[in-house]
């Protein structure tokens, strides 16, 4: 698994709103997949930005590496980052890491949109 | 809406988005960690009943650094050298340092304890949970009190037709103290640390090569929020239970 194999789509949901589908490994290969699709998002003007991991196939340590800088990374920016589509699994590892202590999680998009527009408010 | 697309898939996969091939690598989340049968001369001060922490739970500033060594000329794979790091990790740490690894090796969900030497011989007594372990990679993640919050990947690939070891660690300093030691001289010392862990493990390959280094900080704000975490540092516990640990030493003559 020495190459990347992801696929990463941006999408402006509403505004100020992007949604970054997520598809395929995150592990270290997937850096700058990860980092066109913030910039992308951010390009779009998005301020709030949220990762649909319901497409994720396989992630190591070194994917949840990434995922805490590219949080820094939004951090920085202002901007603040959600996610929603994590299976129990997934959810399990998030927590293991406490990268849930950081991003908020949501079970699917509509409410990841609830969820985003009430932080706005 | 707008859309736009970064496509860095060689090949379409395949297999079932609902299934994930990682369960079996990750550890599950703990509350608090609990150590395994150790040998008696392990001191176990700092870990067992702590919680682990990563980078977001800190206090210095955040760092990324990358280590890695090329096995120019060795014949092996990186399944093999991640292998033989699991089985022999301690035998490749700097000397006066102890790694009591669990009698069931590095594994998810696994609790180490170590003995690290401090300065003026003080023994600092610290831990690490693996928390992810496959055939080309491992890591571990910290506990409280710790030198630093985060967590440290081990892994091995193939880069044009050679086999590279690598340790990456991505950490801030757990506390205002531990940021100051380790602003003064505790980066240092960590550099030349993994330095020596990578070339020990380069020589028993029969290889005699240089270490690359890669820095990036990647958040030089400190967390003020996260101070308190001082109640834990394991410096000063350590230093606290060594006068505990001469008395034992000398009823047990």
């Amino acid at each position: 698994m020495s190459t990347a194999n992801i696929q990463v789509t941006t999408r402006q949901v509403g505004p100020n709103i992007s949604v970054i589908d997520i598809q395929g490994e995150v592990t270290g290969f997937a850096e700058s997949a990860l980092m066109d699709g913030y910039n992308a998002a951010v390009a779009e003007g998005a301020q709030a930005l949220i990762l649909n991991f319901s497409e994720l196939e396989y992630m190591n340590s070194s994917g949840i590496g990434l995922l805490v800088t590219l949080l820094i990374r939004a951090q920085r920016q202002g901007k603040k980052l959600h996610a929603f589509g994590l299976n129990e699994h997934y959810k399990q590892i998030f927590e293991l890491t406490r990268l849930n202590e950081a991003i908020q999680i949501y079970a699917d998009e509509p409410s990841a949109m609830e969820g985003v527009a009430a932080h706005a408010r | 809406m707008t859309e736009s697309r970064t496509d860095t898939a060689p090949e379409e996969s395949s297999t079932s988005a609902k299934s994930p091939r990682d369960v079996a690598y990750w550890a599950k989340p703990v509350s608090k960690l609990k150590v395994s049968e150790m040998p008696v001369d392990a001191v176990n001060l700092n870990v067992e009943g702590r919680q682990v922490v990563g980078p977001l739970q800190g206090f210095g500033q955040m760092w990324q650094k990358t280590y890695r060594i090329r096995l120019a000329g060795a014949e092996t794979q990186p399944t093999d050298v991640i292998a033989t790091w699991k089985k022999d990790f301690p035998s490749f740490w700097p000397e006066g340092n102890r790694f009591y690894a669990p009698f069931t090796g590095i594994a998810p969900g696994e609790v180490a304890v170590l003995n690290l030497s401090g300065p003026g011989k003080v023994l600092l007594s610290t831990g690490v949970m693996v928390i992810y372990a496959d055939e080309e990679s491992f890591s571990f993640m910290t506990p409280q009190g710790h030198m630093f919050a985060g967590w440290i990947t081990f892994s091995s690939f193939e880069e044009a037709g050679e086999t590279i070891a690598q340790a990456q660690v991505l950490i801030r300093a757990n506390d205002p103290l531990w940021e100051i030691v380790m602003r003064l001289f505790g980066f240092a010392k960590e550099d030349e640390f993994w330095h020596s862990t990578l070339k020990a493990l380069a020589a028993r390959y029969g290889v005699e090569g240089n270490v690359e280094q890669n820095t990036i900080c990647v958040d030089p704000k400190v967390q003020w929020s996260q101070a308190m975490n001082v109640w834990h540092n394991a410096a000063i516990r350590s230093g606290m239970y060594m006068p505990i640990r001469l008395v034992r030493r000398l009823f047990r003559r």
